[in-house]
């Protein structure tokens, strides 16, 4: 099973990452590489085999439902790349054509 | 808690420098040889004082981590007023727990307060967290100081620590090579004698790897055993944290202090700490069975490391062992699996790192939008590595291939638990190399990610099923130090330390010495 250079940008694309040309001329072939090294998994696991997702088997973990301190405001915010009125501030998420 | 830690400076000094080394004088040099029981064991006896022991560190660093750059950021003020406590509060007759004032060197993938994380990463250059990981909660209650935080593969993801944006970390042993990774700060720090104790993660092998291959003993312990609140995600039903260390019994100590439930992490599990310290101490293996795993030799395992695993498996045997082979047929499966498991991990876990709430962030013109910004902001953040895996996590979780890789991947894990359950009825431990070969040159697999992915053969089942792994030193190859692995069913981390706290005895008695004192001068 292949991967192409416009698979790769594809991918990119769906992980918000940016690519240039030539980390796509690096990357396709570097993915093509590792694939075929990883297709070896389709070799033995038959149908009835259940998968592991997880190697404790622990599901639904609760806490008691009672308030707790928090981090104050001020500090979550400390590291923030912008805030304005002790909330986050990011840039425009609509597309004002639309 | 159900050990009862009380460190031995008789037996766990060994050879090596011992406490009445520091003593009188104290001088600095004979200071940082002494191991993290040795160290506690002098400041307790009121023969050396923690900020002596912390200074003597800080020192070390200044003089050899120009050379070695394990260290990304050094917190000497925070570290000697933690010294100075410790201090002040054993004058004043308070008893101390079995590490106070033991320095510690922290991976930089775990938040402490007062000091960066990084992970190693552009994207997250200068963000200070906000709170203390509970490992770093729990090593502060353990009055264990912190030095500061060192080097790592980017986001956990290598086996060279190549792959930090920070520049490459050099292996003391030989400072052309690799100290490995990604916990490859860490063990060059302990080796380098720039700390005892480091605390690493291991997702992979990124613990025993590191250590195998600068001569060290390290642990993952049993997923769930230690919490990994703080710990930045990688792959999150892989991660694990864990010490390093120059001694069985050292690592005994920083996994008792660091492991044990913990509410903020929802996968730790609610189980008492076997007691790691006692079997570290025991140093009896008679009856004990030993599984040699025979998927993991032959094709691609250096002569060398076969020769000194052989070797080591021969000193089990006369140490009354009971050695078998054992077979664990999906193993060869396991490499794939996980290259195919922890980057789709990955993909979803570092999509956190988005330019809004912390970290990085390129192009925000006050006209460019938030996925705009994104894209720049990870393409600008992120190396090569954490590209290819984003995107490898991407395409192996994607409709019509998701069966095929990700659901398949996730099948073979079953498979090799099978194999454990399998082989712990018949043994009580697995052992085997814990790399197929020694430290390789910097920059030679670099460019050819599927042979720097081999490095984890031997590694990565643990991972998988979840079980703890110890790799401790065996031998030298050509100067370079190799280790062998041990293996034990999840929540049997004890066996482990029994097991390694006997072969070290006995392989140090036979060379004369622990292995770290044939490393070359810094």
């Amino acid at each position: 099973m292949g991967i192409t250079r416009d698979e790769v940008a594809h991918l990119a694309r769906l992980s918000r990452m940016s690519v240039t040309d030539d980390e796509l001329d690096a990357l396709a072939p570097q993915l093509e590489a590792i694939l075929s090294a990883v297709a070896r998994v389709s070799e033995v696991a038959a149908a009835d085999i259940p998968p592991t997702s997880h190697a404790v088997p622990l599901t639904n973990v609760f806490r008691p439902d009672v308030a707790r301190p928090s981090l104050p405001a001020a500090e979550a915010l400390a590291g923030a790349p912008a805030t304005e009125d002790g909330r986050f501030r990011v840039p425009r998420i609509l597309d004002p054509d639309e | 808690m159900t050990d009862n830690p009380t460190p031995s400076a008789t037996t766990t000094a060994a050879a090596t420098t011992t406490a009445a080394a520091a003593t009188g004088a104290a001088a600095a040099t004979d200071v940082v040889h002494l191991t993290a029981a040795a160290t506690a064991a002098a400041i307790a006896a009121g023969e050396l004082s923690a900020v002596e022991a912390t200074q003597a560190a800080l020192d070390r660093i200044a003089k050899v981590d120009d050379t070695i750059h394990a260290f990304l950021h050094v917190d000497a003020e925070g570290a000697l007023a933690a010294a100075r406590s410790v201090d002040e509060r054993r004058a004043a007759g308070e008893r101390l727990g079995p590490l106070a004032g033991v320095p510690l060197a922290l991976k930089d993938v775990l938040t402490a307060r007062g000091m960066p994380t990084t992970c190693g990463s552009r994207i997250l250059e200068g963000w200070h967290a906000p709170y203390d990981a509970t490992v770093v909660s729990r090593l502060r209650a353990a009055d264990v100081v912190l030095l500061g935080k060192v080097n790592m593969d980017e986001f956990a993801m290598g086996s060279s620590t190549e792959n930090s944006a920070y520049g490459p970390t050099r292996n003391p042993w030989d400072t052309t090579r690799i100290p490995g990774g990604s916990s490859g700060g860490s063990a060059a720090a302990v080796a380098a004698l720039e700390a005892p104790l480091a605390i690493g993660t291991d997702t992979g092998g990124s613990i025993r790897q590191p250590a195998a291959v600068c001569g060290l003993v390290g642990v993952k312990p049993t997923y769930g055993g230690v919490s990994r609140y703080g710990l930045v995600a990688f792959s999150s039903s892989l991660d694990q944290a864990g010490p390093l260390a120059r001694t069985v019994t050292d690592a005994a100590l920083l996994h008792a202090a660091i492991a044990g439930h913990d509410p903020l992490d929802s996968t730790s599990v609610d189980v008492p700490v076997p007691a790691v310290v006692a079997a570290a101490g025991r140093r009896d293996i008679r009856g004990v069975r030993v599984g040699v795993v025979r998927e993991l030799a032959g094709d691609g395992y250096d002569p060398g490391v076969e020769a000194a695993f052989t070797a080591a498996v021969e000193t089990l045997t006369a140490l009354g062992a009971e050695v078998v082979e054992v077979s664990c047929p999906h193993f060869t499966y396991a490499l794939p699996a996980y290259y195919l498991i922890a980057p789709s991990e990955c993909s979803s876990n570092l999509a956190r790192f988005d330019a809004m709430r912390f970290g990085l962030r390129i192009g925000d013109d006050g006209q460019a939008g938030a996925e705009e910004v994104m894209s720049r902001t990870r393409e600008a953040g992120f190396g090569p590595e954490v590209k290819r895996r984003i995107i490898l996590g991407t395409y192996a979780l994607s409709s019509g291939y998701y069966d095929a890789y990700y659901g398949q991947a996730q099948k073979v894990r079953t498979l090799i638990s099978r194999d454990f359950s399998a082989a712990f009825e018949q043994v009580d431990v697995l052992v085997s190399p814990t790399t197929p070969t020694p430290a390789f040159p910097l920059g030679a697999k670099v460019d050819d990610p599927v042979a720097m992915y081999l490095s984890d053969l031997c590694t990565i089942p643990s991972n998988l099923a979840g079980g703890p792994a110890m790799s401790l030193p065996a031998g030298l190859v050509d100067g370079l130090p190799v280790g062998i692995q041990i293996m034990a069913p999840p929540f049997a981390d004890d066996r482990l330390y029994l097991v390694g706290g006997a072969l070290e005895e006995a392989l140090d008695a036979r060379r004369g010495h622990p292995l770290l004192d044939e490393a070359p001068a810094l």
